[in-house]
């Protein structure tokens, strides 16, 4: 469904992502954590076409995007949707607005089957009846909700999510995490979430990647992950001051 | 030495740099007028940055037709010619201030709001959630910011002759001793169609002006609060410098 391989980027002589080779499976959901900076959110933007990488290729549903046009890109956007760090919603409108703008620019649906759509799309995220809310006066956690909405309203087949947690209290995260996993199971959508809340990231993940410096270090399973022997995902799972901390810990246990 | 020569260069390729994007930016905007448009996004701007511009730009030619007449009357009556000053104001007002001044107030007033609207978007992430639902940025804000500013700056341009050359027959009948029929019967010998349609074409450039320079900044806003502040000022002072510079080859062009 997503391949890339052998991506770099680079901005002048700062390399931001090195030779990153990953592939995710139709209706999968792949967790990517690191730690800030560490290029997460590049790599969900190169997924998505925003930006294009210095080499390498991505491929997406087979077709390589990264030296698409941008008429080109977005007929492969069509079939995405993304939920952004701060939302992103549009403040010019309402949530109703917000969620129907997909609809309204790729789709010759009548407006009465446009209203239905929302209504249930804002059902689905627990918002029903917001439609006439302007986004400033919605919470960050209300926010997050109304950008999935948006996302999932043209039926995506793939979903990206961008730190959909950051910021939000834990039951607000858990709710996010439960719509995560519902939106997939309902709408058989292929999920990458990044993310530094490992305990969102366990919960949620099929696979998990970590990526460290700009490079992919390791990709499993979230049982996996967790029984690591490489000290620097230990050392992020654990919240550590050190990967050497982790390595004296195992072996004064040993 | 190396420094200063360091620093033209580096400003002398980024200024370069920018004139290449905004050229960019016009054959894009032109590209996606031709990829039909929706009207309602042409006509809500039209509302937005033409009508609700309407009385702020009366305001300043009104006055400023008031003093342009106080100015002439006074001298030309001196000399005897006070049955040339309806003429010298229309004219005036039809070839130079009504396009300009319009230019001037519009740029401050909807060149800022164009800047700050796209920049807030693009610091907030609104323009890449354009891209991600697959909605081209140029297309859905700066085609219809174009198409409002180059229709809606013409009609302001003949709202404020009219309001001009009103301002300069009050104070010239009421305050100057010349009689109404002297400076209407002046207008009437003196200006011709040409000079209210070389200003309309006028206006037309300038509302480009203002909509490629208010979007291209907006596009361009550095991150943060202060990116959208220096932003604007940016649009509003580079879209004043090209209409005065616009404006005096266009007065080559159209009046020689």
């Amino acid at each position: 469904m997503i391949q890339l391989k052998n991506v770099n980027l680079s901005y002048g002589h700062t390399e931001i992502l090195h030779n990153i080779n990953l592939e995710i499976s139709e209706k999968e959901i792949m967790v990517i954590i690191g730690p800030s900076g560490s290029g997460k959110s590049t790599l969900l933007r190169l997924i998505v076409g925003l930006l294009k990488p210095t080499s390498g290729e991505i491929f997406i549903n087979g077709q390589e995007i990264s030296k698409m046009t941008e008429d080109e890109l977005n007929t492969v956007r069509l079939k995405m949707g993304m939920v952004f760090q701060y939302s992103a919603l549009f403040d010019s409108m309402t949530v109703g607005e917000n969620v129907a703008f997909g609809l309204r620019e790729h789709t010759n649906l009548p407006e009465a089957e446009i209203i239905k759509q929302v209504r249930r799309k804002l059902r689905m995220v627990g918002l029903f009846g917001k439609e006439n809310v302007v986004p400033g006066a919605l919470s960050g956690g209300m926010k997050k909700r109304v950008s999935l909405a948006r996302a999932i309203a043209v039926n995506p087949q793939i979903l990206l999510y961008d730190e959909p947690t950051a910021g939000l209290d834990p039951i607000m995260s858990n709710k996010i995490d439960r719509l995560i996993t519902s939106t997939r199971r309902n709408m058989g959508v292929t999920s990458v979430v990044v993310t530094h809340h490992m305990e969102s990231a366990f919960h949620i993940a099929d696979r998990i990647a970590m990526i460290y410096e700009g490079r992919i270090v390791e990709v499993d399973s979230a049982a996996e992950i967790k029984q690591s022997q490489n000290a620097i995902v230990q050392q992020f799972i654990h919240g550590l001051k050190s990967p050497r901390e982790w390595v004296k810990k195992e072996v004064d246990e040993a | 030495m190396i420094n200063a020569l360091e620093f033209i260069g580096r400003n002398l390729i980024g200024s370069l740099e920018n004139c290449g994007k905004v050229m960019l930016l016009i054959f894009e905007t032109i590209y996606h007028i031709g990829h039909r448009p929706k009207l309602k996004n042409i006509v809500q701007q039209m509302a937005h940055l033409g009508a609700d511009s309407l009385p702020i730009v009366l305001l300043t030619i009104l006055f400023t037709g008031m003093v342009m007449t106080v100015q002439t009357a006074q001298e030309f009556i001196k000399y005897g010619a006070q049955s040339s000053v309806g003429g010298v104001i229309a004219i005036a007002m039809g070839r130079e201030l009504a396009p300009v001044l319009t230019g001037v107030v519009t740029a401050g007033r909807v060149g800022a709001a164009i800047t700050a609207e796209i920049g807030s978007m693009k610091v907030t992430e609104q323009i890449d959630a354009l891209r991600v639902m697959a909605v081209n940025p140029i297309g859905y804000l700066v085609v219809p910011r174009f198409v409002a500013c180059v229709l809606m700056l013409p009609i302001l341009v003949v709202f404020a002759d009219i309001i001009g050359t009103i301002g300069g027959y009050l104070v010239a009948t009421l305050f100057s001793g010349i009689g109404s029929y002297t400076f209407l019967n002046s207008i009437k010998i003196f200006a011709e169609v040409n000079d209210v349609l070389g200003g309309l074409v006028k206006g037309m450039f300038f509302g480009g002006i203002i909509a490629i320079i208010g979007c291209h900044k907006g596009l361009t806003t550095a991150p943060g609060a202060e990116g959208v502040g220096r932003a604007t000022t940016s649009s509003v002072v580079n879209s004043i410098i090209l209409i005065f510079i616009c404006n005096y080859f266009l007065s080559l062009l159209l009046y020689r």
